[in-house]
């Protein structure tokens, strides 16, 4: 896809109107996630419920229109799945980006499939993953601030 | 001048498909310097300063008669004093790692402004944190004067070493550097200048501007990447230890200890840079043939096109000073609500090639930010050479009018 048509189609609605951005009271799970060269700055914040599944999730911060409307779009993605459905999309999507990812995988996808052809683009993968990134850490365990550099 | 028979001089620029507005990161090359480079490898290749055969003598003469060309381009008082570097921000090591470290103590303080390229600024932190230096900035503001208040006020008696960059690569703006000089030398100390975003644009005489270490890149004149120089005064030179150990940089060698080559070979270790070297030097020819008054005409030309363009777009903010005649090629903007990576993803698309982030100038980020405002701790960069056309500048800020739409926006 052409990239202003990415932009148009997909990325702009999700940065101009997103459905998740905000803060939420007693998350489960929150970390931040930077991009120190681009001052890309998310906070992710995280439901879980009892048995394991993301029933909220909001991202509040700054940065480009890729990070802010990929984070959105993996919210959209992930609520209502567990914590293996979820990594294992990230999976996909780190897949994706690196183009080792299968049909199968990109399908899961769904919408955020479309930021493949950014993938195409060395200097954006880090904005398309910085949301996904901050997620797999968050699930796994794993505290402390996220950052994609050196990517 | 007449550009568009320059431009047949630049290989990457003849389909003219692309408008090329990143010349501050690196500038194009014309043929009289690729021919330059490839002839050295075809004619005159081998190790300079080594062989004792023809062949030796013929690239050691060829890397030599590069250095007395940047000797006299700069107007160093001898060739001995032009140290080929990597680029400028070895150049700046070499002086923060041989000269700083030897001759600063604790309590001893460098000025640098809060505009410095990282290049210009990590060495001196490295220096401080080791020696218990203290870094004091210049603080302009968003027009990027350094006043002389600043000056007087900064330098004072703890003062050894003032770091200051000849042009702003983010605001364009040229700094003072001939009053600084002669404020450091009132109190004994030296004052290094960042030349790689200044010599492509301003006549530089370092012994007029007085100024004790110069540093620049080949690959912003338009030489090639690679290959920079310092120039430093011999008496400095003199007294500070090598910068790198190793070959073709020795008097005597024994199992312990070793005594150290002439200058300029004492800061040359290893196998040099020759044919990048005589690149340099055609490229200083080509500048010198174009001459300084006429580029900068035609950049300054470029400049005014694109700053009364682009004020008149509704949301664009420039930074930098208001005359066009002091952005050196330079031009920085931001547009509301756009970040500047997705400002330049979609010129890209149009075939427009700008720079979008901090331009290795984190603080200044910071400071623009307190000072204007900045949305985004970012901002987008379009930089212009003598080969860049007023039609490619016109053509530039119509895309730029249409920004704000692709990314979303109603107007």
């Amino acid at each position: 896809m052409e990239i202003k048509d990415l932009y148009r189609e997909i990325v702009n609605e999700h940065n101009l109107h997103p459905a998740h951005r905000g803060d939420m009271e007693a998350p489960t799970l929150v970390l931040q996630g930077v991009n120190p060269s681009c001052g890309d700055d998310i906070s992710l914040q995280l439901k879980l419920d009892e048995n394991d599944i993301v029933t909220d999730g909001l991202f509040n911060g700054t940065g480009c229109a890729v990070s802010q409307a990929s984070a959105d779009m993996m919210l959209d993605l992930i609520i209502g799945k567990s914590r293996s459905e979820a990594l294992e999309l990230a999976e996909g999507f780190m897949g994706m980006v690196r183009s080792t990812a299968t049909p199968e995988q990109i399908e899961a996808l769904d919408e955020s499939a479309a930021l493949e052809s950014i993938s195409h683009m060395p200097a954006r993968v880090k904005c398309a993953t910085l949301g996904w990134k901050t997620m797999q850490k968050m699930l796994n365990g794993e505290a402390g601030q996220v950052s994609t550099e050196g990517e | 001048m007449d550009v568009m028979k320059i431009r047949e001089d630049f290989p990457i620029l003849r389909d003219g498909k692309v408008i090329y507005f990143d010349n501050a990161a690196t500038a194009q090359r014309p043929v009289q310097v690729l021919d330059a480079i490839e002839n050295f490898y075809r004619t005159t290749n081998a190790n300079p300063l080594r062989g004792l055969y023809a062949w030796s003598v013929g690239a050691t003469e060829a890397y030599e008669a590069a250095r007395h060309r940047v000797a006299r381009f700069l107007n160093a008082a001898e060739d001995a004093e032009i140290i080929f570097v990597r680029n400028t921000t070895e150049a700046i090591n070499l002086v923060a790692y041989s000269y700083a470290l030897s001759e600063l103590s604790a309590g001893d303080e460098i000025v640098l402004s809060v505009m410095e390229h990282h290049s210009n600024l990590l060495p001196w932190q490295m220096v401080a944190q080791a020696k218990g230096a203290v870094l004091r900035f210049l603080e302009p503001g968003p027009d990027g004067h350094v006043t002389e208040e600043m000056l007087t006020e900064a330098i004072g008696e703890k003062t050894r070493i003032v770091a200051l960059t000849q042009v702003s690569n983010v605001l364009g703006v040229a700094t003072p550097l001939k009053r600084a000089a002669e404020l450091i030398h009132e109190r004994g100390g030296v004052l290094l200048a960042d030349g790689a975003q200044g010599l492509p644009h301003v006549r530089t005489d370092v012994r007029e501007l007085g100024v004790d270490f110069y540093a620049f890149s080949g690959h912003k004149l338009p030489g090639p990447m690679g290959i920079g120089a310092l120039y430093a005064r011999r008496e400095l030179l003199e007294k500070m230890p090598p910068f790198l150990r190793g070959g073709e940089m020795i008097e005597y060698v024994k199992r312990d200890s070793a005594t150290y080559a002439e200058l300029p070979h004492k800061f040359e270790a290893g196998t040099v840079n020759a044919a990048d070297a005589v690149g340099l030097a055609a490229a200083i020819d080509y500048v010198d043939a174009l001459g300084y008054e006429a580029m900068g005409t035609q950049e300054d030309r470029l400049v005014g096109i694109l700053m009364e363009g682009m004020r008149k777009i509704p949301h664009v903010h420039l930074y930098g000073p208001e005359d066009p005649a002091e952005h050196h090629g330079i031009v920085t903007f931001n547009i509301d609500g756009c970040h500047p990576h997705d400002i330049s993803s979609v010129l890209d698309e149009e075939g427009i090639a700008i720079r979008a982030g901090h331009h290795c100038a984190q603080p200044l980020m910071e400071h623009l930010q307190e000072k204007c405002g900045m949305e985004f701790r970012a901002t987008a960069r379009a930089s212009v050479a003598f080969y860049n056309t007023e039609e490619e500048a016109v053509r530039f800020t119509e895309a730029l009018a249409k920004v704000r739409r692709w990314l979303g926006f109603g107007d």
